[in-house]
């Protein structure tokens, strides 16, 4: 057991801190959502991209570093110290660039992946939809094939980061009704300066609006926009799961979640530094932060030897947000009700109830666990092998 | 990086699980409550080189890590193995450090054996070093020295029988003394599987030993990380078991595992295991290689194991029904190593409010550099 770098990966290190040291006063001080703020970010992506540590796991081939997930963490902690943002497009470079790699055509891979590298094209992830959440592969929005090759597409999508600053979505659509619903999807690139996209932000609880709705009226989608096999599309939705489950499970430090800042939140109150009840609360919720970094170095142990993340890294989400949830709480008992306006601990109690169902809800994340890692038998289920066009009528029967 | 267990380490815990195969633990706790003896697993423990995990190679120990011992409390916990080594392995490690050799040889041997009587190291909010009052909250201060040893301890794990006692002062020195020299009345309850014993120093006869500043604090931790080893093993017997019959048990014409209400239940222990494994590595990694951070680690390592075995203890004879409540069932014995876990040395939550000091007094510390 060893956490020291090893000599090839303290020279890395060095590499990095000397381009941070050299390059930190490039780099934005705004992180907000406004236009200015964002233009600045994406500047800021391009100067780490050219640094080589924008896509530090890509393969050089596509403008990236082609190193490992520890490299990774190196410059994730090194950005960290330096003080600076890393990338603005996390889903893009982190999720959906993977999943170009893995499933899409060299074609697209060369047309998409530099200006996604470089933040010139943001992306954003278009599989949720309102009656498709955890149940995502029973998608509605309809891509129709054409004569010539071309699709006309339709539906609603929902909780869309950054689909207003996009310069493209990948869409999980249902190309085939008639067969059971994962057999008959397909992933696409869709455009989303493209005539009938339209993108409406989704206030939530604090009044921010992080996510987006964007509704598709018979946008024409051009013949080889398809990422993967037509009607191949749950595969292809699956890698961008991973994925995200593999950032969400070790990314709770990167929202700054963690034991010390919380620690420092509480010095401001010198009683309740003293109160017994207070600190078994901070106690608890400090012991699963400290869980959840080692386990973060667990999870990259078994990475960097090749092993596929398993389904444990979703206990690792339902820990963050649980864990998150009660340092919002706590701080803001102790502020009282001026810390629920407080920017950044008024916004956590804010942003949790939602967040609790992102990325996954805690419901779907057990079952999957208790599925995959324990090996429980699964729930009964009504939609096994029934072709989608006829699930409603049998939901209907069953309510009857 | 590596953060996991090497080949070695792998094969200590097999091999400690095979030499724990030989007998049937869980079988004798049961029969223990009932009157019977429990089986004597010293010679086993001896064979398997257990005493000496902590004593240096000079003195005849393996001269291993706080991991390597916690990977042994692993399966001692898995089967409940009543082997007395809560007391003896703190106690070998303070010796071993300051404390004659010849004692700290025959006790790595296995041929005599210590117990340490454990004390609290000072806090952020007491100033005092402290032991297990008898009953109640308030913590009394640890045993003094005024050229002997003046004082008595409460709820010592592994007192009675052991040859020698090592006493945390409240000073944060320890003395070693010969368990004649002290009165040991058997306290032992609930969980007849951990001996405890309730110990009296009248002017009792002993040595200083040249520990270093620290080191008793040390031993203290090393227990906590230990306690929460055993809990480990045990939660992962609880989730076994509970699992493998929420498969074959049926209800409304369908396994029990296959409701998400039993589902989601047993995941929860899962999570919990996970959590503190994770937390176990932590401690054992900051032993070696990050002691600063080894009072934090073994204190949120018992709080997370501690909380996570009372649950997996819970939910164990829940998902059996009725039937996990009964006699005959092992789910009670597990219930039972977790309600008095719960409580001693400090207790789960006397853990916790030890990682909240420990993280409040870096923060006012990093607060005190900035302001300079």
């Amino acid at each position: 057991m060893d956490l020291n770098d090893t000599p090839e990966l303290a020279e890395y290190r060095a590499q990095v801190r000397a381009w941070l040291e050299e390059h930190k006063r490039e780099a934005p001080v705004a992180r907000g959502d406004d236009e200015a703020s964002v233009a600045a970010r994406r500047a800021w992506q391009k100067r780490l991209a050219e640094g080589g540590l924008a896509a530090v796991t890509w393969p050089a081939e596509y403008g990236g570093s082609g190193l490992g997930p520890l490299q990774q963490v190196v410059v994730n902690q090194e950005i960290g110290r330096a003080g600076v943002p890393g990338i603005f497009d996390i889903i893009g470079v982190g999720m959906l660039g993977p999943t170009l790699i893995a499933h899409g055509s060299e074609e697209q891979k060369q047309r998409f992946l530099g200006p996604m590298l470089t933040a010139d094209e943001v992306w954003c992830q278009l599989f949720s939809e309102p009656a498709a959440g955890s149940d995502v592969a029973g998608v509605q929005t309809r891509a129709k094939r054409q004569d010539d090759g071309s699709w006309r597409l339709s539906g609603q999508k929902v909780w869309t980061t950054n689909a207003q600053h996009a310069a493209f979505g990948l869409l999980l659509a249902r190309t085939n009704a008639d067969v059971p619903k994962h057999k008959g999807l397909t992933m696409f690139v869709v455009p989303m300066d493209a005539e009938g996209v339209s993108v409406r932000p989704l206030r939530q609880i604090s009044g921010e609006a992080h996510f987006n709705e964007v509704f598709l009226d018979d946008v024409l989608l051009e013949s080889g926009s398809e990422v993967g096999p037509v009607d191949g599309g749950w595969a292809v939705a699956l890698t961008t799961l991973m994925f995200e489950r593999v950032a969400i499970g070790l990314g709770g430090e990167g929202f700054g979640w963690r034991a010390d800042r919380f620690a420092n939140a509480l010095l401001a109150d010198d009683a309740c530094t003293r109160d017994a009840e207070t600190r078994h609360r901070f106690g608890s919720i400090a012991t699963d932060f400290l869980a959840l970094r080692f386990t973060g170095y667990r999870m990259l142990t078994s990475l960097q030897r090749g092993e596929i993340p398993g389904a444990e890294g979703a206990l690792a989400k339902v820990t963050t947000i649980r864990a998150a949830i009660a340092a919002g709480d706590l701080i803001c008992d102790v502020l009282g009700p001026e810390g629920l306006s407080d920017e950044r601990f008024g916004e956590l109690v804010s942003d949790m109830p939602g967040l609790k169902s992102a990325g996954g809800t805690e419901e779907i994340l057990r079952n999957m666990v208790g599925e995959r890692v324990l090996a429980l038998p699964p729930e009964p289920r009504l939609d096994k092998g029934i072709p989608f066009s006829e699930l409603r009528a049998r939901e209907r029967e069953a309510v009857a | 990086m590596n953060f996991a267990l090497s080949d070695e380490q792998e094969f200590l815990k097999e091999a400690a699980r095979g030499t724990l195969s030989r007998v049937d633990t869980v079988a004798a706790a049961r029969a223990a409550l009932d009157g019977a003896q429990l089986p004597d697993l010293w010679p086993a423990a001896m064979e398997a080189g257990w005493p000496g995990l902590l004593v240096s190679d000079d003195h005849g120990g393996a001269g291993l890590g706080a991991l390597e011992a916690m990977l042994v409390f692993e399966e001692l916990g898995r089967v409940l193995a009543s082997v007395p080594l809560l007391g003896h392995l703190p106690a070998t490690f303070l010796l071993d450090r300051g404390g004659p050799e010849d004692v700290a040889a025959a006790l790595a041997a296995g041929e005599q054996r210590a117990a340490i009587v454990p004390a609290q190291p000072p806090s952020d909010v007491e100033a005092a070093w402290t032991i297990e009052p008898v009953a109640g909250l308030a913590r009394p201060v640890a045993p003094c020295w005024d050229g002997a040893v003046v004082g008595t301890a409460q709820w010592v794990p592994d007192a009675p029988g052991a040859d020698w006692l090592v006493v945390v002062l409240d000073d944060g020195r320890a003395a070693l003394v010969a368990a004649a020299e002290a009165s040991v009345v058997p306290a032992t309850v609930y969980d007849v599987t951990r001996p405890l014993g309730h110990v009296a120093f009248d002017r009792a006869a002993g040595t200083l030993l040249e520990t270093a500043p620290g080191d008793a604090a040390t031993a203290w931790y090393i227990a906590q990380a230990l306690i929460g080893a055993e809990s480990v093993g045990a939660i992962a017997v609880a989730l076994e078991v509970s699992v493998a019959y929420a498969k074959e048990r049926h209800t409304f014409g369908r396994p029990i595992g296959s409701y998400q209400a039993v589902k989601h239940e047993l995941v929860e222990i899962l999570r919990g295991l996970d959590n503190a494994r994770s937390l176990m590595y932590y401690a054992g990694w900051a032993a070696q290689d990050k002691p600063d951070e080894f009072a934090l680690a073994a204190s949120a390592f018992r709080h997370a194991a501690g909380k996570a075995l009372d649950h997996a203890a819970r939910a164990q004879i829940s998902v059996h029904g009725g039937i996990g409540a009964t006699w005959e069932h092992d789910a009670p014995l597990y219930f039972r190593r977790a309600q008095l876990a719960r409580r001693l040395l400090g207790g789960t939550a006397g853990a916790a409010d030890r990682v909240a000091g420990e993280l409040l007094t870096r923060a006012r510390e990093q607060e005190a550099i900035a302001a300079r």
